[in-house]
């Protein structure tokens, strides 16, 4: 690596983390002003775990992320398996419809479907459609198309033939499925997975725009606080949630870096070649 | 088994979710707000938002352009870098795109005010406080801080794939640094641009929070007015028009930008 460029990375991550450390300084600050740094305390730790409505709003941003995210990656594997059995035509028809939520600017989809939800709302003379159901059906709309093309090349790349074998050797179709073809696809399904968490656990422009008063998220209510000032609990619960993430990134990189040193039995198509590899022997 | 019903739940979604909104879309964007009657009024009306379109495609290409000159040697440097590093530098770039960021923007507002962090230190030198929010400027950083690792994403994945012994070969052939990088590295970068490109464009185009934390009265954005549209002056039809328009420019854009790349690149990259 040159000098330059290693420069410019520096300098581009520190642009990047600049505002973070801000955030976690401003957890620690006695003033509610991030730009003053007064007194060093714990203070607002203090007042996040006795705080009665920051909270709540987490576990509203955890329940539709998790909910969303799983009900979204079951929908999107048995889709991308199904997709791979359509012909050519239709096959890219179903593609270009499901990049749509993708290409399309965050706020044209928030937008589309809060005029779906009123409209459906009008049809069953009901005013006040919008709340938890309206805020999780979006959400599982625009994680839908993230975990279909993170599961579909593991469906492409996959080998027909080893699930003809399981079957061959006595695997019903459902067994086969779960004994072989989803080992083949776990991978792409977990990477699915992941990546619709993270995305519903910090969508804002979307959910802004089909979310009731009944059930709002943590980033709605960051946003509702535009003109006042934040109060500094908020930095705290930031520095938390980055913490969890930095460790849980960490621990990953770890587990992930040591699978890939051992051989991984698990996976059917190494076994097959390394019984091939005695048999040569 | 009928591997083909499998996807039939997703199509059933699919045909709900993503067609029928659009319909929707469409069917405001041609009504009357009071009568529901079919009208052209709200599509002739954009005409007074044109400038704002207008500056909203602006300050998002040129924060597009400026994504691409700080993203790619910062692609090129991770993809140069260590093998075992490399995935722990793409971790580093993508974790801040994990946070808030809305907290992350309200971070910048600290920075960039007048009685603000910058100002402070500029201060204690004797400089009187520069007029660093509440312009065209601080969108345009709010734009490429937020989207900047969706640049140096596509690209580090492009350049990770190089085949080096492509450069070696350029090397071999008599080319110096600069020339393998013009005809080598760059010509087989290009897919990775035009969708780092398009990544950051389309978010930055239609942005309406960093704008009215960054920005003044002079920076509305486009994305401001159908937010307004929507949350405050309860007009949801000229809403409606408006997204369409802006939908179809960005669809006519990706477009355009897929023609230019080759598609095949494309989606090898996805």
């Amino acid at each position: 690596m040159s000098r330059a460029l290693k420069i410019i990375l520096i300098v581009v991550l520190f642009f990047l983390y600049l505002p973070i450390i801000l955030l976690i300084a401003g957890s620690f600050n006695t003033g509610t002003d991030l730009a003053v740094f007064k007194e060093f305390t714990f203070s607002n730790y203090v007042a996040l775990f006795r705080d009665r409505t920051l909270i709540p709003l987490l576990l509203n941003s955890l329940i539709v992320a998790v909910l969303s995210s799983v009900i979204a990656t079951a929908l999107g594997t048995a889709a991308a398996l199904g997709i791979r059995s359509f012909g050519k035509r239709f096959r890219s028809a179903v593609m270009t419809v499901t990049n749509i939520p993708m290409t399309n600017p965050d706020i044209v989809t928030g937008v589309s479907l809060s005029l779906l939800f009123v409209l459906g709302g009008k049809l069953f003379d009901r005013s006040n459609v919008l709340g938890f159901t309206t805020l999780l059906l979006a959400h599982i709309t625009f994680n839908l198309p993230y975990t279909i093309l993170s599961v579909m090349p593991r469906v492409t790349n996959m080998d027909p033939s080893l699930r003809e074998a399981a079957m061959d050797l006595g695997c019903t179709p459902v067994q086969a499925f779960f004994k072989v073809v989803i080992h083949e696809i776990l991978p792409g399904i977990v990477s699915g997975l992941l990546i619709a968490f993270t995305m519903s656990l910090d969508d804002f422009v979307i959910s802004y725009f089909v979310y009731g008063p009944s059930f709002a998220t943590l980033p709605i209510e960051i946003y509702s606080y535009t003109k006042k000032p934040l109060p500094p609990k908020i930095y705290a619960l930031f520095t938390l949630l980055f913490a969890m993430l930095l460790a849980v990134l960490i621990v990953m990189n770890i587990v992930s870096g040591r699978a890939d040193k051992r051989p991984r039995c698990s996976n059917i198509t190494q076994l097959v070649f390394r019984r091939k590899d005695v048999e040569k022997t | 088994m009928r591997v083909r019903g499998l996807a039939s739940p997703y199509l059933a979604w699919m045909s709900i979710f993503i067609i029928l909104p659009l319909c929707a879309v469409v069917y405001y964007a041609f009504t009357d707000s009071v009568t529901g009657e079919f009208t052209l009024r709200n599509i002739v009306s954009i005409g007074n938002y044109w400038p704002i379109l207008i500056k909203s495609i602006w300050l998002a290409l040129v924060s597009s352009l400026i994504c691409l000159i700080l993203g790619y040697p910062v692609a090129l440097a991770i993809a140069r870098a260590k093998q075992s590093r490399q995935r722990f530098l793409i971790l580093l770039v993508m974790l801040p795109m994990s946070m808030s960021f809305l907290l992350r923007t309200i971070a910048w507002v600290s920075l960039l005010e007048d009685t603000g962090i910058i100002n402070n230190i500029l201060g204690k030198f004797g400089i009187s406080p520069l007029p660093l929010i509440r312009n065209n400027g601080a969108v345009v950083l709010g734009m490429v801080y937020n989207y900047l690792p969706y640049m140096i994403l596509p690209v580090y994945t492009v350049l990770s794939h190089i085949d080096p012994s492509l450069i070696e070969a350029a090397k071999d052939l008599g080319c110096n640094r600069t020339q393998v990088f013009l005809k080598v590295i760059l010509p087989l970068s290009v897919s990775g641009i035009i969708s780092g490109v398009s990544m950051v464009f389309v978010p930055a185009v239609s942005t309406f929070y960093i704008s009215k934390k960054l920005g003044g009265s002079g920076t509305t954005m486009i994305g401001d007015v159908i937010e307004s549209q929507f949350k405050t002056a309860y007009n949801p039809n000229l809403g409606a028009a408006i997204s369409l328009v802006l939908m179809v420019m960005v669809f006519i854009c990706i477009g355009l930008m897929e023609r230019f790349s080759g598609s095949e690149e494309r989606e090898a990259l996805m």
